[in-house]
């Protein structure tokens, strides 16, 4: 087994959560606590192979089961998806202690968890299934089951605003993917290949290039809820049990960008066009203002976090303008602009899957997540008051936060090559980030005012919740003190335009 | 012939998904965008003396993930009308106090 392991890493990291959500299926709630832990222990060593493998001989392809492209499901893992996968651990493991606790306790509970772990296991199985794929098709099949896995997971508490949530993801999800689907099938029509590698290369500019990007475009932009597809997150998002929450939006929505990164940037180059490069920045920017002003406006506080995400998820579209600032002004820009867009998906990740993993443990404690409820939290736990807080430096791009390099790399590149209006909405996104979660800060800070709130219902949550979100944070910071092994990974097999920046430093 | 049998189905199916506020009928709009790329791949199929196989995979994939999705949602909708008695999506807000 430990040869298989040190040799495949990739394999074991799909199929473990995969057999665990079998597992945990068959064996029920007595044995779920030793599939979890063993679970993640697999996948923890899985990933540190990965990145070592990664890191040490570089990008390199997996044919599953011996069969070659293009008949064969053939792996792609290069820096990118080794960066992508590491994040998706990062998230999970502290998601999987969270939930152990979360889901403990009560009749309710135990039918929940009976459905929460092979769901949730499920969609962390086919997320880093995405992450891997190297063709078309096999991304549209990953696409659609990480679309399904986490519908099921959002339904999951049986609410009516969770079931309506749930719905409106899956209509909106089904009808994209299919959109993406029609998009490859005009690909195989036209250059009769799938795997990502032989269509890079045959790709020409011309009509079927055009109709199947703008088919996959909006397929994916609808996945990764950028504005103005964003409608369906906020009510999904909030609605969920909070560990599906920060699952949500730390790495489901990152799966559609992914994709869409990925084959912007290394399959349709010769099909791009500048008016669509800028045009994705302007949904980035409108995303950023959009998504800050109805964060400021919310009264729940997952409704708040969710359309911060909405906000944050605009950053990464400004990488697709800044990425054409090439040549103007700054050796570089490209690959700086490129890298600052990656970092901002983890830092955003962890970030937002602390504040959901924390906002769980307020509504625990509390009963309800009205802002107005928060007041005089903070001081009974102090524990999950640091991790909010932890995460927000993050989040509002303050070093030593891991969100300060992302912004800082993406911003710097904006100013030196003259990109003025992309700076302000960076700027501005910034300090509307300020804005919303000094809301959570103030009430979280404050002494409740009269004395019947003191009074107020008020449940100790369980320790590891609480443990959890402080571990997200802490990563959040600690990426933010150290990003040059992440950049000397994510260089591995990144197209040549993009190395520059990333292989300029030691 | 097919390419616009197809188009027209993928056209037709998303104005259904657009338009209609009940629930089956917007499953039932997906589908027929289903059948629509579904049909589009079997004719990509088309060429040279024999058919290829590729889309032939593809599409008996698609109608595999198609059926489990449209289950799927069938079944929500179910729930949903049980929970709040509607077969559409409004009246956000009044289970929200």
């Amino acid at each position: 087994v430990i040869a298989a392991m040190t040799a495949d890493p990739e394999v074991l990291l799909v199929a473990v959560p995969l057999l665990g959500a079998v597992a945990s299926f068959l064996l029920g709630p007595r044995g779920r606590g030793l599939v979890v832990a063993v679970v993640s222990l697999l996948t923890a060593v899985a990933t540190w192979l990965l990145l070592a493998r990664v890191a040490g001989t570089g990008a390199y392809t997996q044919a599953l089961g011996g069969w070659e492209a293009p008949l064969g499901i053939v792996w792609r893992i290069d820096g990118l998806a080794a960066v992508m996968a590491l994040l998706n651990t990062l998230v999970g493991l502290p998601v999987n202690l969270y939930a152990l606790a979360y889901f403990r306790g009560g009749a309710v509970n135990g039918e929940k968890a009976r459905h929460f772990w092979p769901l949730w296991l499920l969609l962390w199985g086919a997320l880093y299934a995405l992450f891997f794929s190297g063709d078309l098709f096999n991304m549209y099949v990953t696409l659609e089951l990480t679309g399904l896995s986490a519908v099921a997971l959002i339904a999951l508490s049986g609410k009516a605003g969770a079931l309506r949530g749930a719905m409106r993801y899956l209509l909106l999800a089904l009808g994209a993917s299919l959109l993406y689907l029609g998009g490859v099938a005009v690909l195989y029509a036209a250059y009769g290949v799938l795997d990502a590698a032989s269509l890079a290369a045959a790709i020409t500019p011309g009509r079927p290039a055009s109709l199947a990007l703008g088919l996959i475009s909006v397929g994916l932009l609808i996945k990764a809820a950028l504005f103005p597809f964003h409608f369906w997150l906020p009510p999904a998002h909030a609605n969920a049990p909070s560990p599906v929450s920060a699952v949500l939006s730390a790495l489901v929505v990152k799966g559609g960008f992914y994709l869409l990164l990925r084959l912007l940037t290394d399959v349709f180059p010769a099909a791009m066009t500048m008016p669509l490069y800028h045009g994705l920045g302007w949904l980035g920017a409108g995303a950023i203002v959009w998504g800050s002003v109805l964060a400021l406006r919310q009264q729940r506080l997952k409704l708040l976090i969710a359309y911060s995400t909405v906000a944050q998820l605009g950053y990464l579209f400004l990488l697709f303008p800044l990425v054409l600032r090439e040549g103007s002004g700054l050796e570089g820009a490209a690959s700086r602009a490129w890298a600052g867009g990656v970092y901002h998906a983890l830092a955003h990740g962890l970030a937002k899957a602390s504040l959901f993993l924390a906002a769980g443990v307020l509504i625990h404690a509390r009963g309800d997540d009205r802002m107005e409820g928060l007041r005089g939290l903070g001081a009974r736990l102090p524990m999950t008051a640091t991790a909010m807080a932890l995460a927000g430096i993050s989040l509002m791009g303050i070093p030593p936060g891991a969100g300060f390099i992302a912004k800082w790399l993406l911003l710097t590149t904006a100013v030196a090559t003259g990109a003025w209006g992309w700076a302000a909405v960076m700027i501005a996104g910034g300090l509307f980030a300020v804005g919303y979660l000094f809301r959570i800060y103030r009430r979280l800070l404050t002494e409740p005012s009269g004395g019947e709130d003191a009074a107020a219902t008020f449940h100790t949550p369980p320790r590891s919740m609480e443990m959890a979100a402080l571990m997200l944070a802490l990563l959040a910071i600690l990426f933010g003190l150290s990003a040059m092994p992440v950049f000397s990974v994510l260089a591995e097999g990144a197209p040549a335009l993009f190395r520059i920046y990333l292989e300029g430093t030691p | 012939l097919y390419l616009l049998t197809a188009t027209l189905l993928l056209v037709i199916g998303l104005f259904g998904l657009l338009t209609h506020p009940h629930l089956l009928k917007k499953l039932l709009g997906l589908n027929i965008m289903a059948a629509g790329i579904f049909l589009l791949l079997v004719a990509v199929a088309d060429r040279g003396a024999t058919p290829d196989p590729v889309p032939h995979a593809l599409v008996l994939t698609g109608i595999v993930v198609s059926v489990s999705a449209t289950a799927f949602g069938v079944a929500l909708a179910i729930r949903l009308y049980r929970v709040t008695g509607r077969t559409d999506l409004d009246g956000d807000g009044e289970d929200n106090p």
